[in-house]
C-alpha cells in the first residue's frame, strides 16, 4: 500500500522517451569493474562467476526487451526466429554497443544452434583477465542479457560465452522453436 | 546538455539505457544478498568509493583542473565540470551554510533512477548512494574529508533529489613510512 502522505511517481506516467543521452565510458567501465569485482567475491571458480555475469544481463535484457519493440519495432513482435536473431544483430546490438554486431552464423551440423561473432566485446575492453583465470570471459554479462531478450520474446534459448574468434555468444535455441517457425514457414 | 549524439558515432560514450540497468541490476543483486536496506547502502558507497578513487585520476588527466582553492570552487567544479563529464547531467548547487563548508547538489534527472520504481517498504534504501561513495572516494584523494548524504531521493516522492556535502577536514600528506 502506497503512503497516504507522499504520492510516489510511477513510470507508467512517464514518457519511454528515444532513448537516453549517453554516458562517458569510463562511467560505464568502472561500475561494471566493480561488478565483476564483487560478484568474483563472492564465488569460487571461474563458471560461477560467469552465470552470476550472466544473471545480472538477465535482470538488463529482460527490462531491456520492452522499451525495444517499443521503441524500434512499434510495439510488433517478432514471430519468426531469422527475423528474431537479426533484430538482435542489428537493433540490440545497436542500442546496446552503438554499433551492429560483427557476424551472425549459423552452425553447420546443427539446426538449433547459431552463433553471434564479435571481434571485440565492448564490457571485455576493459578486463585484463588474470593468467590463472584464462578462460574468463566477462562477456557473460551480454550472454544474460540476449538470453533475457530471446526469452522474454518467446524464443526459449540458451545463451553461453566462448572465446573463438573474438568473443562468440552460442545460442541454442529449445526444439519447440525450430519446430514453430517450420510450422510458421509450411503455412 | 549535449544533444544526442548520433547512435554509434563516439566510441568514449555508452549507451545512457545500458548503463542505467546494469545499476539496476546490481542494485536488485544486493538487495538479495543482503536483505537489508542499510547494508546495501554502506555496499553501495563502498563500491562507488572504489570508483571514485579511480576516476579522480581519469577527472585529473582530462579535465586539467588544478588544486581547488576553497570549498566553493570544489563545489563548482564537481557540479559543473564532473558530473557533466560522468554522467551528463549538471546538478545545481544550493543552500551554502553560513560557514560554506556545507552545500547541497540538487539532481533533476539521475541518470540512475530511470524506469525505477521503489517498492513499498524499503523507506531506508538510497538507491543511488554509489554518488555517495563515488564523491567521498575521489575527494579524498584530493585530501578533502567530505561527509555525503542524500537528503531528497525522488523516488521517495521527493520533488528532487538532493544530496548534502560537509567539509570536515583537510586530509594532511602522509609521509611513507621509513622517509622524513
Amino acid at each position: 500500500m502506497s503512503s497516504l502522505t507522499r504520492q510516489k511517481p510511477s513510470n507508467l506516467d512517464k514518457n519511454v522517451g528515444k532513448g537516453k543521452p549517453e554516458v562517458n565510458i569510463a562511467t560505464f567501465a568502472l561500475l561494471f569493474s566493480e561488478i565483476v569485482q564483487y560478484c568474483q567475491n563472492r564465488v569460487y571458480t571461474v563458471p560461477e562467476l560467469q552465470n552470476k555475469l550472466a544473471e545480472l544481463g538477465q535482470h538488463v535484457g529482460s527490462h531491456l526487451l520492452d522499451v525495444l519493440f517499443l521503441r524500434e519495432k512499434g510495439f510488433k513482435r517478432e514471430i519468426k526466429l531469422l527475423q528474431m536473431l537479426i533484430f538482435i544483430k542489428s537493433n540490440v546490438w545497436k542500442t546496446l554497443f552503438g554499433k551492429e554486431a560483427d557476424k551472425l552464423e549459423h552452425a553447420n551440423d546443427d539446426e538449433r544452434t547459431y552463433y553471434i561473432i564479435e571481434k571485440e566485446s565492448m564490457v571485455n575492453k576493459f578486463i585484463s583477465v588474470p593468467k590463472d583465470k584464462g578462460n574468463l570471459n566477462c562477456a557473460a554479462f551480454t550472454a544474460g542479457i540476449l538470453e533475457a531478450v530471446l526469452n522474454g520474446a518467446n524464443f526459449p534459448a540458451k545463451v553461453t560465452v566462448h572465446w573463438h574468434k573474438g568473443t562468440t555468444f552460442m545460442i541454442k535455441l529449445d526444439e519447440s522453436v525450430i519446430a514453430r517457425d517450420k510450422h510458421i514457414d509450411g503455412r | 546538455m549535449s544533444r544526442q549524439a548520433s547512435r554509434g558515432g563516439d566510441p568514449r560514450k555508452v549507451n545512457g539505457e545500458l548503463f542505467t540497468l546494469t545499476y539496476g541490476a546490481l542494485v536488485a543483486q544486493l538487495m538479495k544478498d543482503y536483505e537489508n536496506d542499510d547494508e546495501v547502502n554502506k555496499q553501495l558507497e563502498k563500491m562507488g568509493y572504489n570508483i571514485g578513487v579511480r576516476l579522480i585520476e581519469d577527472f585529473l588527466a582530462r579535465a586539467n583542473i588544478g588544486r581547488c582553492s576553497d570549498f566553493r570552487e570544489t563545489a563548482d567544479i564537481v557540479a559543473r565540470v564532473a558530473f557533466k563529464m560522468y554522467l551528463g547531467i549538471q546538478p545545481v548547487v544550493s543552500n551554502w551554510s553560513a560557514a560554506g563548508d556545507e552545500f547541497s547538489l540538487l539532481i533533476e534527472n539521475n541518470p540512475l533512477t530511470d524506469f525505477v520504481e521503489l517498492p513499498d517498504g524499503h523507506n531506508a534504501l538510497h538507491y543511488s548512494n554509489l554518488l555517495s561513495g563515488v564523491l567521498k572516494g575521489s575527494l579524498e584523494m584530493v585530501q578533502m574529508d567530505v561527509d555525503v548524504r542524500f537528503v531528497q531521493d525522488q523516488l521517495k516522492g521527493d520533488n528532487i533529489t538532493e544530496i548534502r556535502l560537509k567539509f570536515i577536514k583537510r586530509l594532511e600528506d602522509a609521509i611513507p613510512a621509513g622517509e622524513d
